[in-house]
């Protein structure tokens, strides 16, 4: 038998620091994607992307259909909102989030299922895409679609590269890093011919030839199935890559598909890169050929004792209520609920009156001796913090400028440069939570920068 | 409804600690501890037991009653790796109370006074076994002969250590029969004995063969990363080399044999592995720690060649130690950063 462990000695992966947790993808790995029932009221958040919030065009009484536009994009990087139900629209106004974030949100009453007449909602495959890159663009524009990672960023924006800048590679994110998490994975199992359609219709937008798929050595079957489906297209190959976490990390993952690295500061289309998730090109698929916005996404409900821990197909304003039932229930000793994976997930403090939308990638339920966090004890001055930041960082010092608000000193230690990815906390053996002081601290500079940058002009 | 427990990410922390760390050096150190059990016999039980003791006594004592600390810091371990460094550089037929002193000057003045662990500046073994060193100069150079399992502790027989006979045979103001006893006494000793701590020396100093053992060991456990013990030990032997083909060898040695008693003696795989890797006072970055290891090569053959001591480690460690806030400014590698 072949060593695993040398086989994956030997597998490209990112240059600097990186960690290895536990994957713990077992409990929902090949569970297939189950769709969770329609809700009676939908609760649609107007943000759910980075980038300006969206304009509502819907009034209070309004009767809307599957897909049809609630509330527009804000700006140029900002993204559509498409009604996920039919129904009225009960309510537009105030709302919180589970983390206490003030918003707006549009309420409907949820009357049957009625889909825009424009939307093919069999399950055959559209293959052919006859579509120039302009009109690609439009539709993407118009269907809502973000970044279905985790960052939410636009997709349509990723596919407009500034004026001089030219784009070579696409680079498809499947590696799903984050312990836990499966969503990425089966959707990959199950719908990989369209996620390669998808694949060509952003090659064709971008003007690349050439689309490369990243995926961890820990989804060996997605990696072989991928590969097989890849065989039968033009331009696109499968890149095994090595287990380390944050490979999914859009500058890692570049590092470890291209060997190129983004500059401080710039963006990946300077070293001629796009990165797209999966998801996200799935939702094109749908999007182009199947003229589907973005209404639902596959969520991972999971955990250690969660009784039916699966992936999901929900559609967004769905209360998370709704998916936790299909898993079973709230575990009984659930300490912490995370939105998203235990590296950089948000724990939620209630479950009430929290809808599925674009950001929530999965939910964990972490038991409640998993909950607390280890007790502080002193710096020792290991220097692992160090070692473990991929972005080449000292986070035991950016910590420490942190506490004591030296922004100045701050920004020249590029703490700009930090992707808030926890390498360095969850290899701390003093248990410093190194993320608490920087974060505030990194959000500051950002602060500074933008005044300066405003008072130069 | 119901609330839960929220806190910023992460979520999921390694199994790292202090403490595993702390006891995975402790244990890499028992190879060596075993063997000088061996050559020393009860002597090298009695000093160990004394220096921990008294360590961790310390530590409890200041932060209970001086510092009044709520949570007590006597459970990382920190301080009985400290009280067992102490001892490995202690003669084992030393006196009890010298033992004593030692370890109350090392947890009370090198560690507790700036604030605990990780406050450190300076490695706390290291400040007990130089205090010692000078203020009990008789006491602390005179080294029991390694004799299979002694069960005689004070009144242990003693002689001199490889290096001391090493700088007598440079002397050239030495008397010549001196000199030529010296080459005699250093000559007689096997290759086999230097790497199996057959030689006269400190507690845990002699046995080459079990510290290499122990220094791989925290390496392959990622404890420590190899860049300061490669460093010291490459730069020694270059250093050494250099002054063979310069010809600054004592007379009737050759420059390989000269490189080995330099590398296998005066407690320099015991400096290497176990006491200049000391995470607080060890600079946090890979060519900071480069630096590091260079320049207590350079340091430890200077102060063993020109000055006036045989033996330099603990000088050289404590020397570099004090320049780790300048070489914490080297910054790392960043992600993207151009390549000269």
């Amino acid at each position: 038998m072949v060593n695993d462990q040398m086989v994956n000695g030997f597998m490209k992966t990112f240059r600097l620091g990186g960690v290895h947790p536990q994957d713990n993808k077992q409990f929902s790995a090949h569970q297939p994607i189950t769709e969770c029932p329609l809700p009676k009221q939908a609760i649609i958040p107007l943000v759910q992307h980075i980038g300006a919030p969206t304009q509502p065009v819907v009034a209070v009484g309004a009767k809307v259909k599957v897909g049809e536009l609630l509330a527009k994009a804000g700006g140029f990087v900002s993204a559509n909102i498409c009604s996920p139900v039919s129904g009225t629209v009960a309510q537009i106004g105030e709302w919180k989030d589970a983390w206490g974030a003030p918003g707006q949100a549009i309420v409907i009453d949820v009357e049957g299922d009625e889909w825009l007449p424009e939307i093919d909602r069999t399950p055959d495959l559209v293959r052919s895409c006859t579509l120039e890159p302009k009109e690609i663009i439009d539709k993407i524009a118009a269907a809502g679609i973000v970044g279905l990672g985790g960052a939410c960023f636009p997709t349509h924006v990723k596919l407009l590269p500034p004026p001089g800048k030219k784009a070579e590679v696409l680079i498809v994110n499947g590696v799903e890093c984050e312990p836990y998490l499966t969503c990425d994975h089966q959707l990959m199992l199950e719908h990989g011919e369209e996620i390669i359609i998808g694949i060509q219709i952003l090659k064709k937008a971008l003007g690349v030839d050439r689309a490369i798929i990243g995926i961890e050595n820990n989804k060996k079957d997605a990696i072989e199935h991928m590969t097989k489906l890849a065989n039968t297209a033009l331009g696109i190959e499968v890149l095994p890559l090595k287990l380390k976490y944050p490979q999914g990390g859009e500058k890692q993952l570049i590092d470890a598909c291209i060997g190129r690295q983004v500059p401080s500061g710039a963006l990946p289309i300077e070293v001629g890169a796009v990165v797209d998730n999966v998801a996200t090109i799935y939702a094109v698929y749908e999007a182009v050929q199947k003229n589907k916005p973005l209404i639902s996404r596959v969520m991972t409900v999971t955990g250690k004792k969660v009784q039916k821990p699966g992936n999901y197909s929900v559609r967004f304003g769905t209360p998370i209520e709704e998916v936790i039932a299909l898993a079973g229930g709230i575990p009984a000793d659930t300490g912490k609920i995370i939105g998203g994976g235990p590296m950089m997930g948000r724990a939620m403090d209630h479950v009430e009156n929290m809808p599925a939308n674009k950001r929530l990638s999965g939910l964990l339920f972490l038991p409640e001796a998993e909950s607390i966090r280890p007790e502080e004890e002193n710096c020792i001055r290991c220097g692992k913090c160090v070692q473990a930041c991929p972005m080449g960082l000292e986070p035991y010092l950016l910590s420490r400028l942190a506490e004591l608000e030296m922004y100045d000193e701050l920004e020249k230690h590029d703490i700009m440069d930090c992707i808030d990815c926890g390498c360095c906390v969850y290899t701390c053996p003093a248990n410093r939570r190194l993320l608490d002081s920087m974060r505030p601290g990194k959000a500051k500079v950002g602060a500074i920068l933008r005044e300066r940058a405003a008072a130069a002009k | 409804m119901k609330q839960f427990i929220v806190a910023p990410a992460p979520h999921a922390h390694g199994s790292d600690s202090v403490r595993k760390n702390m006891l995975l050096v402790i244990l890499a150190l028992v190879p060596a501890y075993a063997v000088s059990v061996w050559q020393f016999g009860i002597g090298a039980l009695i000093t160990a037991a004394i220096s921990i003791l008294a360590c961790v006594g310390t530590e409890w004592l200041i932060s209970r009653f001086v510092l009044k600390e709520k949570r007590q810091t006597i459970g990382d371990l920190s301080a009985v790796l400290t009280g067992l460094l102490l001892a490995f550089n202690l003669p084992s037929s030393i006196d009890w109370w010298i033992v004593l002193i030692g370890a109350v000057v090392a947890i009370g003045v090198g560690k507790m006074t700036f604030g605990g662990l990780g406050q450190n500046p300076f490695n706390p073994a290291l400040v007990g076994r130089v205090f010692l060193l000078i203020s009990f100069p008789a006491q602390m150079t005179t080294w029991p002969v390694a004799k299979h399992f002694d069960t005689s502790y004070l009144d242990a027989e003693t002689g001199a250590t490889p290096l001391y006979y090493l700088k007598h045979m440079l002397d050239k103001n030495a008397p010549m029969a001196e000199r030529l006893g010296s080459v005699k006494s250093i000559t007689e000793i096997e290759w086999w004995d230097y790497l199996s701590g057959a030689m006269g020396g400190s507690l845990g100093e002699v046995c080459a063969l079990a510290l290499i053992l122990g220094g791989i060991i925290l390496i392959c456990t990622k404890t420590i990363t190899w860049h300061i013990p490669v460093s010291i030990i490459a730069t020694v032997a270059l250093f050494a080399a250099c002054l063979g083909w310069a010809g600054m060898v004592p007379d009737g040695m050759e420059t390989y044999q000269f490189v080995g008693y330099e590398l296998l003696t005066g407690g320099l795989m015991l400096g290497a592995f176990f006491m200049a890797t000391d995470y607080v006072t060890s600079p946090m970055t890979a060519w900071g720690k480069i630096i590091f290891g260079i320049g207590i090569g350079v340091l430890v053959m200077v102060i063993r060649t020109w000055g006036a001591y045989p033996e330099g480690m603990s000088f050289a460690i404590l020397i570099m130690n004090a320049c780790v806030p300048l070489l914490n400014k080297i910054r790392p590698t960043r992600f993207g950063e151009k390549k000269k």
